[in-house]
């Protein structure tokens, strides 16, 4: 039969092509925190240019993350929002203790797609719009941030049933950007690139450090690659493409 | 503690019966005369509106999530809709969840009435209409107790898929307690937060709904069947 020749003919190339690839490289499975979206690809695409390796990204919620890890799920290194959640895994025996290091400072943003809506926490105080975009506090550290910052200027009872939840705070920033919500609290890296509207920066004073934690789980610690990018996240172009993206860098964990 | 825990777990319980409800009751108001029509027409058209209704059915909820999101909030239809109580967006709000359930339970509601018409052919009416019952007469007193198991079908059906619907609500819910956080939501916060014993009373409790709702559509099922032979 000529299609099964042909299948296997196109099976029997592609196997040579990952054959191939996997004698110079080999891939490792990164969980990012959905905050580190843009700055993970940016880095994967400089961390293959450089060593060959290639690190396959999956993005989401931490808490999530946290949970499919415990029950084995396929990720070599977690590249928290936090850092409870890879300290936990740390103490759990599923985590590489050394390996935990701060890999970015994350900064909240209050944030409008209209250019003259936030003009700074009075925005909140008057108390103008019908919904306030926030990720889910239970699950994102950014939504743990944001009700911290609501209850240290005392409005966090006035604005609860104005509160929308994001998943992640991808959903956060997507239910702003959409216009469904007409402010949200959102990553200061969600913004790079010029996303237009109005932003104020929340003092850091009124949450405490957002500290994003980078762990190489057990299920790396053999793998070749997953060492490359844990060695790579901490040098200076890696450093670079964080700063570049709005967080603050912990002057500890660089090489 | 603890009775602030079950509090907080019967609310998303109510709110899902409350949904799954409201959009049925919509449903077999809106779906009946379409499936009347689907099943008696002789429009050339008629299996293009037949595959819109269906494709809700292999849609990932995704694609309907995303582009409710947006026809929902202030720049779409959602959104005027929304000014005339004072709102600017249906996203986040129980009349938004309904829309959206009314979209994606569609196809579960119309088919079996439809399929129920069809197979009850042309001879009922014919009949009715020489004894000179008017076709609205006809219509309620022959056609529908004649359709009565795909009514029956079609809302359990219905019922059951906004029940148990998860995607489309988590794009466009935000998750707000008592309005749009529903069960399936409820449960995956309770997963991802690692309250497994809330998340456990949930699930099993969807298992326990899910397996009646199929049995009680197979007794259904078995019992029309006895009846026609």
């Amino acid at each position: 039969m000529k299609p099964s020749r042909l299948l296997v003919a196109a099976l029997g190339a592609a196997a040579c092509l990952l054959a191939t690839v996997n004698a110079f490289a080999s891939s490792t499975n990164v969980a990012v925190a959905a905050n580190f979206t843009d700055a993970a690809k940016e880095i994967a695409a400089k961390f293959k240019a450089k060593t060959g390796h290639e690190a396959v990204l999956s993005f989401g919620a931490s808490g999530q993350f946290y949970t499919q890890i415990k029950e084995s799920g396929p990720f070599q290194i977690l590249l928290s929002a936090d850092d409870e959640r890879p300290k936990k895994l740390v103490e759990e025996g599923l985590a590489v203790p050394e390996s935990r290091f701060t890999y970015a400072i994350g900064k909240l943003v209050l944030w409008s797609k209209d250019p003259n809506t936030v003009k700074g926490e009075e925005t909140l105080k008057a108390n103008a719009f019908s919904k306030l975009s926030i990720a889910n506090p239970t699950a994102a550290p950014y939504g743990a941030a944001a009700v911290e910052t609501l209850k240290a200027l005392k409005l966090y009872d006035v604005m609860q049933p104005k509160i929308v939840m994001g998943n992640t705070i991808s959903q956060a920033f997507q239910f702003v950007d959409t216009g469904n919500a007409e402010l949200g609290f959102v990553a200061l890296s969600q913004l790079a690139g010029d996303k237009g509207g109005s932003q104020w920066m929340v003092p850091q004073s009124l949450y405490s450090e957002i500290r994003q934690d980078a762990v190489l789980l057990k299920s790396g610690a053999g793998n070749e690659a997953a060492a490359a990018f844990m060695t790579f996240l901490k040098g200076p172009e890696a450093r670079a493409v964080i700063e570049k993206f709005g967080y603050a860098l912990d002057p500890k964990s660089g090489t | 503690m603890s009775l602030n825990v079950s509090g907080e777990i019967w609310q998303p319980v109510r709110l899902t019966l409350e949904l799954a409800s409201l959009t049925t009751i919509i449903l077999l108001v809106l779906g009946t005369p379409l499936a009347w029509w689907l099943a008696r027409s002789k429009s050339w058209w008629k299996e293009g509106v037949a595959a819109l209704v269906a494709v809700p059915l292999v849609l990932p909820p995704t694609v309907l999530g995303f582009y409710l999101l947006i026809a929902l909030g202030p720049n779409g239809p959602g959104g005027m809709l929304a000014t005339l109580w004072g709102g600017r967006t249906l996203a986040f709000t129980f009349p938004g969840l309904v829309i959206g359930s009314v979209l994606f339970s569609m196809p579960f509601v119309v088919q079996p009435i439809r399929n129920a018409f069809e197979a009850m052919g042309d001879r009922p009416m014919e009949v009715a209409a020489t004894l000179r019952a008017s076709p609205w007469r006809a219509f309620w007193s022959v056609a529908v107790p004649l359709a009565s198991p795909g009514f029956l079908t079609g809302a359990i059906l219905g019922f059951a898929h906004t029940v148990g619907e998860f995607g489309v609500v988590l794009m466009i819910g935000g998750s707000v307690p008592g309005k749009t956080k529903v069960l399936s939501v409820a449960i995956y916060d309770y997963v991802e937060t690692s309250q497994w014993t809330e998340a456990s009373v949930l699930a099993l409790g969807m298992i326990v709904f899910s397996f009646c709702v199929i049995l009680t559509m197979t007794l259904i099922e078995k019992r029309v069947a006895r009846l026609a032979s």
